[in-house]
């Protein structure tokens, strides 16, 4: 598969933007600027960078409480996410949600979300949406190895399947639900087997490798538009940060995993290895690679002074937006 | 010895677990890593695998595999990581343990624990900071509990691990850290079904529970301080069986009754409350009963609007002069 140097361009940006966003917001939150419970996904960029650049403005994704990735790689705005992390006005929620429930429906972000699993019937209902409607927009939904434990997973692969819905469930397997390593908890090793109990396809990936990804994509939202039902994809990945940041203060350094483990995933960085790929296919050279990099820099900027210029919502509005 | 909330928690596990051995722990990340608040730590290096056992994000299972082991006579005490997850295991709560043994004929009976930590005020956003309560005091069968202080904490655990029916624990998660208190050592129950005057006063009755009790107290002695008011405050400490005798006896003193808790105003425990002394203490009353609760609204991310949304002290005083002076 041939892939198009917009596109690649398009991933790198992606990744770039990831890394920038969540290395920023893991500083703030550290530094108690920003509230409350913040996840990042450093390491794994290259799954919500990969998938999200298989899909079009509109189909749609749902997203996780590890979700700054998925929205960005699907559009989401750095500056309007970031004044939402601030429980600021400007934000994409008013401040109501926080960094565990943005959602931009104009581009077919359906939301991050706080209860893990919920996001999997809410994708089957969209693809269902999109199939009544006769339009060949897919669903990717993002979710962990631990929401594979919940039985809104089960519940969501049998029906997709049973109705050939247009939607790709994407697991980003770290190896870890919060504290619990998953081989502790799980039946299979991979998560891409469970596929086989449901009748869809259940193909592995490199979750490190956006190239692979996204070509694995790219076939599976193919095959969604055409009407030949879901796949899960189960991108195989790392998260180089805490499950929340902040977490070590409380359980100490290194409390349920080794650093020569952490250190050992951050030598496949999915940035270095795409650049690195660049340079020896001489695809992209280093200067448009990092103008790409000073470009975001700037984004990041920008998304942090509106977010600190952005007012906080008054009292007076706690009460709106309960009903239609 | 001064010991945390979360600590008599911890303590009271370990003597339950030395003292029965049907007693078991369940939940998410409990064992290896002492759950993600430290609520269980210690238990796995002190009773070993069997008896401390991780599980997979699954809050149905965890809650169904509780009851299935409590009816054969296991002690099961199971974790919801928040109070906000357990809407997820709601059908095996409220349709198969509550009604256990009400459909067995009395044949069987379910002694599950389901802890739950609850509470806002720590920037969680609407599914981590829930007060869910209210979900649950309406369910025959059930009982529920809410320790305010450091001493219940330990002792309605021990009480609930003990007792023959399935109980929901909510432990306020912002007490955690943020409470001490002396601790007596060794084995003390507090009873479920009980309230506890925290401050005996004749003017005014607070009746309140859980997190909102440090506030109530908060209140009652600033207006002792300045108004010359004395406020009897009044902790439920079990929502199921309310104590319906210490609710009535404080509105029948005091004739002026104001609740407090951070769950919503609408549906809340304070309804039934307000709705429980109409009828039997009506003529005892000087005012109407009034209540101070979170806004009916969920609980958003930005501090500011939680801060608006959840009651405070100066809520809670401004409700005492406003009731005092009818
Ligand atoms: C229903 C529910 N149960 C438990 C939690 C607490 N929790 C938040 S994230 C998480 C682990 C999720 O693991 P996984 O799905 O593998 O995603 P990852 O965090 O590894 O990205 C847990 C248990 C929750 N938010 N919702």
């Amino acid at each position: 598969m041939d892939i198009t140097k917009d596109k690649l361009l398009e991933m790198y940006r992606s990744m770039q933007r990831i890394r920038h966003f969540e290395s920023k917001i893991r500083d703030l939150a550290t530094a108690n600027e920003i509230p409350g419970f913040v996840h990042v996904s450093i390491g794994e960029e290259a799954s919500a960078a990969g998938i999200c650049a298989a899909l079009r403005k509109t189909d749609r994704i749902t997203s996780t409480h590890r979700g700054h990735g998925h929205l960005i790689a699907k559009g989401g705005r750095l500056d309007k996410m970031m004044a939402e992390i601030y429980g600021k006005r400007g934000g994409y929620c008013k401040g109501k949600g926080g960094s565990m429930h943005i959602v931009d429906f104009s581009l077919g972000i359906l939301g991050a979300n706080g209860i893990v699993g919920a996001g999997l019937p809410i994708a089957t209902g969209s693809a269902l949406a999109a199939q009544v409607a006769g339009r060949d927009d897919v669903t990717a939904c993002f979710f962990g190895d631990g929401a594979s434990n919940e039985g809104t997973f089960h519940e969501s692969l049998n029906l997709a399947s049973v109705w050939k819905l247009p939607v790709i469930f994407v697991c980003e397997n770290n190896g870890f639900g919060e504290f619990t390593p998953m081989r502790t908890v799980t039946s299979v090793s991979d998560i891409a087997v469970r596929a086989r109990a449901h009748d869809l396809p259940g193909v592995i990936v490199d979750g490190n490798d956006v190239l692979e990804v996204f070509k694995v994509a790219s076939e599976a939202v193919a095959r969604a538009r055409a009407g030949e039902g879901p796949t899960l994809i189960e991108c195989k990945t790392y998260r180089w940060e805490g499950h929340v940041v902040g977490e070590a203060a409380i359980l100490g350094e290194y409390a349920y995993r080794s650093k020569e483990e952490v250190d050992s995933w951050k030598l496949k960085c999915p940035l270095i290895r795409f650049e690195k790929w660049c340079a020896e296919n001489k695809k992209i050279d280093a200067g448009e690679l990092q103008r790409i990099v000073t470009e975001t820099e700037k984004e990041l900027d920008e998304a942090i002074a509106f977010a600190r210029s952005s007012e906080l919502p008054a009292a007076s509005e706690v009460t709106d937006d309960v009903f239609a | 010895m001064e010991q945390t909330y979360i600590k008599a928690i911890n303590i009271a596990l370990h003597e339950e677990m030395r003292r029965d051995e049907n007693v078991f722990i369940m939940g998410e990340d409990v064992a290896d890593l002492g759950g993600a608040f430290k609520a269980t730590e210690g238990l796995l290096a002190a009773f070993g695998e069997e008896r401390v056992i991780d599980t997979p994000i699954s809050e149905a299972l965890i809650v169904g595999a509780g009851i299935g082991a409590a009816v054969l006579g296991m002690r099961p005490v199971v974790e919801m990581q928040f109070a906000d997850f357990i809407s997820c295991a709601f059908d095996q709560i409220v349709n198969m343990a509550a009604t256990l043994r009400y459909r067995h004929g009395g044949k069987a009976a379910c002694p599950l624990v389901v802890r739950a930590p609850s509470g806002a005020g720590v920037h969680g956003a609407l599914f981590h900071s829930q007060n869910p309560e209210a979900w649950f005091t309406r369910v025959p069968g059930l009982k529920v509990v809410a320790p305010a202080t450091v001493y219940d904490a330990k002792g309605l655990l021990k009480s609930a691990i003990r007792d023959g029916n399935p109980v929901v624990y909510f432990e306020h998660k912002r007490l955690y850290r943020s409470i001490k208190e002396d601790l007596p050592e060794g084995d003390f129950t507090v009873p479920i079904g009980v309230a506890e005057i925290r401050k005996e006063g004749g003017d005014l009755s607070l009746i309140t529970y859980g997190g909102t009790l440090g506030p109530s107290l908060d209140a009652a002695r600033i207006v002792e301080k300045e108004d010359g008011l004395a406020v009897e405050v009044l902790d439920l400490r079990t929502l199921l069986p309310l104590d319906r005798e210490a609710v009535l006896a404080t509105a029948r003193k005091t004739g002026k009754v104001l609740i407090v808790h951070e769950d919503r105003l609408t549906g809340g425990i304070g309804g039934e409350i307000a709705a429980l002394i109409s009828e039997h203490a009506f003529e005892d009353l000087d005012g109407p009963v009034r209540r101070v609760a979170a806004l009916d609204t969920h609980v958003a991310f930005s501090p500011p609007l939680e801060q608006t949304i959840l009651p405070d002290t100066n809520r809670i005083l401004e409700a005492i002069r406003g009731l005092a002076a009818y």
